[in-house]
């Protein structure tokens, strides 16, 4: 019998011995630095104030990643509508969110009282506090980006679909909730996925009008102490945290629907 | 039971449907036969109002379909008129057009239960007749892509029945099946005509259309060019145009079994 012999490949073994080398060296480099104190880390990692602008951060999200889905299933019925003036403006909407940064967004809506100093009855400032502004502005921006991802999502839904669904006697707004929205699903959870963690890491943003998330409440502790490094790494371990959540989340749904788009738990 | 009178469609400025007047008798079976492009599939989704008409009127059981007459005016219907209507017309696709992110069953079941709002147990129980009834008992569980074409187009018949509709409208029916996979289609649609169903088949099945069909429409260019029983419009049609159509199917006249070339 004839022993199998793979074919040698050096070079695929010097390079994993680089990567791994750097990477210890750039651990150490970092962990033995004088400049970094592990103590003050570890003080801070489960501090109220942090788990407290983390907290924020997380209601940040879903909240702007709420009002998105909303905005966002709104405006691609209405890029998709026969009228072309609910068209436009969807267009328009989509154009000048995604046409503009985050942060002037942020900045705009946070200083809202300098534009106008009443909405309607009250005043812009007691209705604008920071964490409204920002999810004002992160759900808007979201809405924008969502609105192009559900779009895509529904126009990948084959029309003989709808055809189906209204030919049965369905309403379009059933055949939209029944048959459309479910199958275009499976096409918008994993670029809304994306999106989402996206959006995680963008509510860091709105520590520039004081929003009280995560990022602000660490470099409030850091402008105090002057520990800025530490501060920073302490909040990236909670971002990282974050992310990494919403990416097993994003994964287990992917997985789900995509069993159900093929059919391969069918009992046949 | 269907009655068109004078149907005039445009899609821009090309007129598809030029004035079409067709009549089909409950129980009936009207083969539409005719090139691509002839309007054929066009008048059909204009019988449920899936197309809207520019002129002329559409009659199912009695009842104009999609709008209401106010003097000279065609009124669209509001929307709940238009489902209702459309609840009693089943359509069966060239692309068979299942709900692909539910199983057999759950397909067959969704429009008795979210239109007619009938018990999920009464659906179920008709669901299992129905399906039994185009052979598939053995695939309820079944997600659509795990179905062969035949057994797809199957189960969009079972899913038409399941609203109890009074005139079932198939659009090439056949037309997207491999050849092996036409006969059990055309099969269930056979027991369907024997047990009267009034049926509207849009079809290059010229075999089928001679021995299932009581009555065959030839349709060119947006107008009917002639229309009579089965046997006289695919044995002897009267006109040129009819002829020369059909001239392309001479192997499917000789051979009962064999399939129509695809136009």
């Amino acid at each position: 019998m004839a022993r199998v012999v793979a074919r040698r490949r050096p070079w695929l073994w010097l390079a994993s011995a680089i990567v791994v080398v750097a990477c210890a060296a750039l651990a150490v480099a970092i962990w033995r630095n004088p400049n970094i104190d592990h103590r003050i880390i570890a003080r801070h990692q489960f501090a109220p104030a942090i788990l407290h602008g983390l907290a924020v951060t997380v209601v940040l999200a879903l909240l702007s990643a709420a009002i998105g889905a909303v905005l966002g299933v709104a405006f691609a019925l209405m890029r998709l509508s026969p009228s072309a003036v609910l068209r436009g403006f969807a267009a328009l909407y989509a154009w000048l969110f995604r046409g503009t940064p985050l942060l002037v967004q942020i900045l705009f809506w946070g200083n809202l009282a300098l534009l106008f100093q009443m909405l309607g009855p009250f005043r812009t400032n007691d209705v604008m506090t920071p964490f409204v502004a920002s999810v004002v502005a992160l759900g808007l921006n979201e809405g924008a980006y969502m609105s192009e991802i559900v779009r895509a999502g529904i126009s990948a839904v084959d029309r003989g679909q709808y055809d189906a669904a209204l030919a049965l006697g369905m309403s379009r707004a059933l055949a939209m909730r029944r048959i459309v929205l479910p199958q275009a699903l499976a096409v918008i959870v994993p670029p809304a996925g994306n999106q989402f963690i996206s959006l995680l890491k963008a509510t860091s943003l709105v520590s520039v009008i004081a929003g009280g998330d995560l990022l602000t409440a660490a470099e409030n502790i850091s402008s105090a102490n002057l520990r800025t490094i530490e501060l920073m790494l302490v909040a990236t371990f909670w971002y990282l945290v974050l992310t990494t959540l919403a990416s097993l989340g994003q994964h287990v749904l992917e997985r789900r629907l995509a069993r159900a788009g093929a059919g391969l738990d069918a009992a046949n | 039971m269907l009655r068109i009178a004078g149907v005039r469609k445009r899609f821009h400025h090309d007129e598809v449907l030029k004035g079409i007047d067709l009549d089909v008798a409950e129980g009936e079976v009207l083969c539409l036969i005719g090139p691509s492009g002839s309007g054929k599939s066009t008048l059909l989704r204009c019988v449920n109002h899936l197309e809207t008409i520019d002129d002329g009127h559409i009659w199912v059981d009695g009842e104009l379909v999609g709008y209401r007459e106010a003097g000279e005016r065609l009124i669209e219907l509001p929307e709940r008129e238009i489902c209702r209507q459309r609840a009693k017309v089943g359509m069966v696709f060239q692309r068979f057009n299942l709900f692909a992110h539910l199983t057999v069953l759950e397909n067959v079941i969704e429009a008795p239960i979210a239109v007619r709002g009938i018990s999920r147990g009464d659906a179920i129980h008709a669901a299992h007749e129905l399906i039994a009834r185009v052979g598939l008992a053995a695939k309820e569980g079944a997600y659509p892509a795990r179905l062969s074409g035949g057994q797809q187009q199957r189960v969009a018949i079972a899913r038409a029945l399941a609203m109890q509709p009074r005139l079932l409208l198939f659009d090439e029916p056949t037309s997207a099946l491999d050849p092996e996979l036409v006969g059990e289609v055309l099969e269930v649609m056979r027991s369907l005509a024997d047990d009267g169903m009034t049926m509207v088949v849009v079809t290059h099945e010229m075999a089928f259309a001679r021995d299932a069909g009581d009555r065959v429409a030839f349709m060119d260019g947006g107008v009917v060019v002639e229309a009579g029983p089965a046997s006289e419009v695919l044995v002897a049609p009267r006109h040129e145009r009819t002829r020369a159509f059909l001239a392309r199917f001479v192997g499917a006249h000789q051979d009962g079994s064999a399939r129509a070339g695809r136009t």
